[in-house]
């Protein structure tokens, strides 16, 4: 079983993550059983029946998907994922702050795809608190990543304080 | 001037560490070629055409002596011995050794100094009025605020892979010598009965696009500061372009969204988040305003000195360089100076080790131990006694740093271009030194007056040129470096970006078309009247006509071939 990072820990990780391969769509993609992360799209078009499932359902936003879409959502999914197809595309930091700071998602938030551990610092402080880095590197490498820095000038989910705000007054 | 505290070391220092490790990864085959260059250029690392290149921060431009006496070691012990100053107030070493910048990195942590986002597409330096502090009509200091930006944008998690890298510069007062309007985003300090605020602008930037920015808030109130900054990049972070690294630039977005559109958009983003933790407290700025309080002036000294006005009588050399190198000081008794580095025949920019170090030294005699460093690659001492001139004159007479040019042609502000940079179409320094060889005669100079002449070595402009009165720009036709002119380029509030004027010349006749240039609007001026005055009023015409005069019909042939 793949190896995930979680909540600092090294775990087996029972998730299947789902792509839509060429020429499925999301409306008819077959769901397999156990538990699954969808694409958004399948989540939209899917939604009542995946939320009857029994086997846990979660979903995961590429780069450009919308998180409001899922706002009202937010409860039915235990893990929500965000993609990083390349580790220099960004917009993944923004999309797990605003979930968590703007929507108040209070479960999984998981970094896929090019996660690699010189971003485990950042990934980790915007909320996201579950990390699959990639296959070929040193997972151990990853997980002391998360303590490259005892300091933070910037208020983010972890800590959302400002360092002004900590200082003993 | 800020110090760092505990917060601040402990930072800096892991970070060393943090690129020690990556460094150490990377020498080791653990980190491929693509990964490590996103990594190191956020810690100022390029690899360049013979070496590898360091990018040192000098945040808002400031430096102490301490400092200064750092860098000057550090060039010493891993470079040759020298080090340049660039237009985007940033200090770079030339040739160091990939396994020894840890170190280098570790040794400018003693001295409160980093490279820390340098470059990448992360939030860069921030750039301030170079007389911060000094200037007579700033409505406050802009160096408070650029230190809680600094403070805010070091190392911010969200922001730190953001479609291109993004420029921020805060301006004291309406002349905006911070260039606000060429920066991707830019606070000028305003004031609105008697509340302290900021107009915000966004969508500036040179390069491939000049674009100059535009206003997006009026008045943001001083509180807001952060949250609204945030704002701005979580829209940028999110909906900047990202297919295409020419078109990534924050002001291609505003461009396409049109301004009112994009700030709408910041303004429903910030509805979310103003008010909240970020919002800054009257605490802080008294805390970090009360390291930039004014140094121990020496109180009612005569707005004039006798002893002075009589070594400028006696010393025609002396007079000639108080009157380009000295800039008025809020203070009575006291001046601003200019020390050059732009003596003719060097690079632009440069200073050797030795330099660095009388520099420090001068400063701590005659300048409360600081000094400035110019998007104009010079160095500012802010705080010198008028009565002290004619001796500090004397000191940098002997140090090839009283070149009596600021401000004037010669004063040529240019990128380090093809003799160093791996991004470069064609060298830009022997064009400088080509066009200050053809100016030796400083009458003549002076009588030109005020003029930006600003050479790039390539698109990317860093040379500024689009804001030059006069600006060169390298370009590669089949192998061959030629130079674009543009005219009408200029700073501050009067910011404008200059037009071509044609078909590109050979590096032989770029000398020649910029002294005819000059010579013409020396023949159309009215009495008293600048360069970019002259040309505004009369047109491009006249000046284009006269660039190419005597440029052999050939080349402009081959041009006008290949064009
Ligand atoms: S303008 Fe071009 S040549 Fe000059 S320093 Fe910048 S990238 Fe290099």
């Amino acid at each position: 079983m793949p190896k995930l990072i979680k909540q600092r820990r090294v775990v087996e990780d029972s998730w299947q993550t789902l792509f839509l391969q060429p020429g499925e769509e999301p409306e008819t993609m077959i769901i397999p059983p156990g538990p699954v992360l969808v694409p958004l799209a399948v989540w939209e078009l899917q939604r009542l029946e995946l939320r009857e499932r029994n086997d846990p359902v979660g979903v995961w936003l590429g780069p450009e998907d919308e998180p409001a879409v899922i706002a009202d959502d937010l409860v039915y999914l235990p893990v929500i994922a965000v993609r990083f197809p390349h580790f220099k595309d960004g917009r993944g930091y923004s999309t797990a702050a605003l979930l968590r700071r703007r929507y108040g998602y209070t479960g999984e938030l998981r970094a896929i795809g090019d996660v690699l551990r010189d971003q485990m610092f950042y990934l980790h402080r915007v909320g996201f608190d579950a990390f699959e880095p990639r296959a070929d590197r040193c997972i151990e490498g990853a997980l002391a990543a998360l303590d490259d820095f005892s300091v933070t000038y910037q208020g983010a989910h972890v800590q959302d304080q400002p360092l002004f705000r900590r200082r003993a007054a | 001037m800020y110090r760092y505290d505990d917060y601040d070391r402990t930072l800096v220092r892991e970070r060393v560490a943090q690129f020690r490790n990556q460094t150490e990864r990377f020498l080791a085959g653990q980190l491929s070629v693509e990964e490590f260059r996103f990594l190191r250029v956020q810690n100022g690392l390029y690899i360049q055409r013979h070496a590898p290149m360091l990018r040192i921060a000098v945040p808002y431009g400031l430096l102490s002596s301490t400092q200064l006496r750092g860098l000057a070691h550090v060039a010493r012990r891993y470079d040759r011995g020298y080090g340049h100053f660039t237009t985007r107030l940033n200090f770079q070493l030339n040739w160091p050794e990939l396994p020894r910048v840890p170190d280098i990195l570790a040794e400018l942590a003693e001295v409160e100094m980093h490279a820390i986002q340098t470059s990448g597409n992360c939030i860069r330096n921030t750039t301030v009025d170079p007389l911060a502090g000094v200037g007579h009509r700033e409505v406050a200091d802009p160096r408070p605020w650029a230190e809680i930006i600094r403070q805010w944008s070091t190392l911010h998690p969200e922001f730190a892979y953001l479609p291109r890298k993004f420029k921020i510069a805060v301006s004291g007062g309406p002349d905006d010598d911070a260039n606000v309007r060429i920066h991707d985003m830019g606070f000028q300090l305003v004031r609105r009965d008697d509340e302290l605020g900021f107009r915000v602008w966004v969508g500036g930037g040179l390069g491939r696009t000049p674009i100059l920015a535009q206003v997006i808030n009026g008045f943001l109130p001083w509180q807001h500061l952060i949250t609204y900054a945030e704002a701005v990049m979580r829209v940028y972070n999110r909906f900047g372009r990202r297919d295409n690294p020419f078109k990534a630039r924050i002001k291609i977005l505003v461009k396409a969204l049109g301004a009112e559109e994009f700030a709408r958009q910041v303004e429903a983003e910030w509805a979310h988040t103003k008010y909240g933790p970020a919002t800054l407290t009257q605490t802080e700025v008294d805390r970090v305003s009360a390291y930039f309080t004014q140094p121990p002036y020496q109180t009612s000294l005569p707005a004039t000195d006798g002893a002075l006005d009589q070594a400028r009588r006696n010393d025609k050399a002396f007079d000639r360089w108080v009157e380009n190198s000295v800039h008025a000081h809020r203070v009575v008794g006291y001046v601003a100076v200019t020390l050059s580095l732009k003596a003719p025949g060097r690079r632009p920019g440069d200073i050797t080790s030795e330099q660095l170090e009388s520099v420090a030294g001068l400063a701590e005699r005659f300048s409360f131990g600081e000094v400035r460093i110019t998007q104009t690659q010079n160095i500012i001492l802010p705080d010198i006694r008028c009565a002290d001139l004619y001796l500090l004159w004397q000191e940098l007479v002997h140090l090839g740093l009283a070149t009596p040019a600021t401000g004037l042609l010669t004063d040529i502000t240019c990128c380090p271009g093809g003799d160093l940079c791996e991004l470069a179409n064609a060298r830009s320094v022997p064009i400088a030194n080509g066009i200050q060889a053809l100016f030796t005669d400083q009458n003549t100079v002076e009588d030109i007056g005020e003029l930006k002449l600003n050479i790039s070595g390539c698109m990317n402009a860093c040379g500024h040129h689009h804001v030059g009165h006069i600006g060169v720009l390298g370009v590669d036709k089949q192998g061959k470096e030629f130079y674009q002119v543009t005219l009408g380029g200029a700073w501050g509030m009067e910011a404008a970006l200059g037009k071509v004027i044609g078909p590109s010349l050979a590096a032989n006749d770029v000398p020649g078309a910029v002294s005819r240039i000059v010579e013409h609007y020396r023949s159309i001026r009215n009495p008293g009247e600048r360069f970019i005055d002259t040309l505004r009023r009369a047109g491009v015409d006249g000046f284009k006509a006269e660039a190419y005069r005597n440029v052999s019909p050939a080349e402009q042939e081959r041009e006008a071939v290949n064009a």
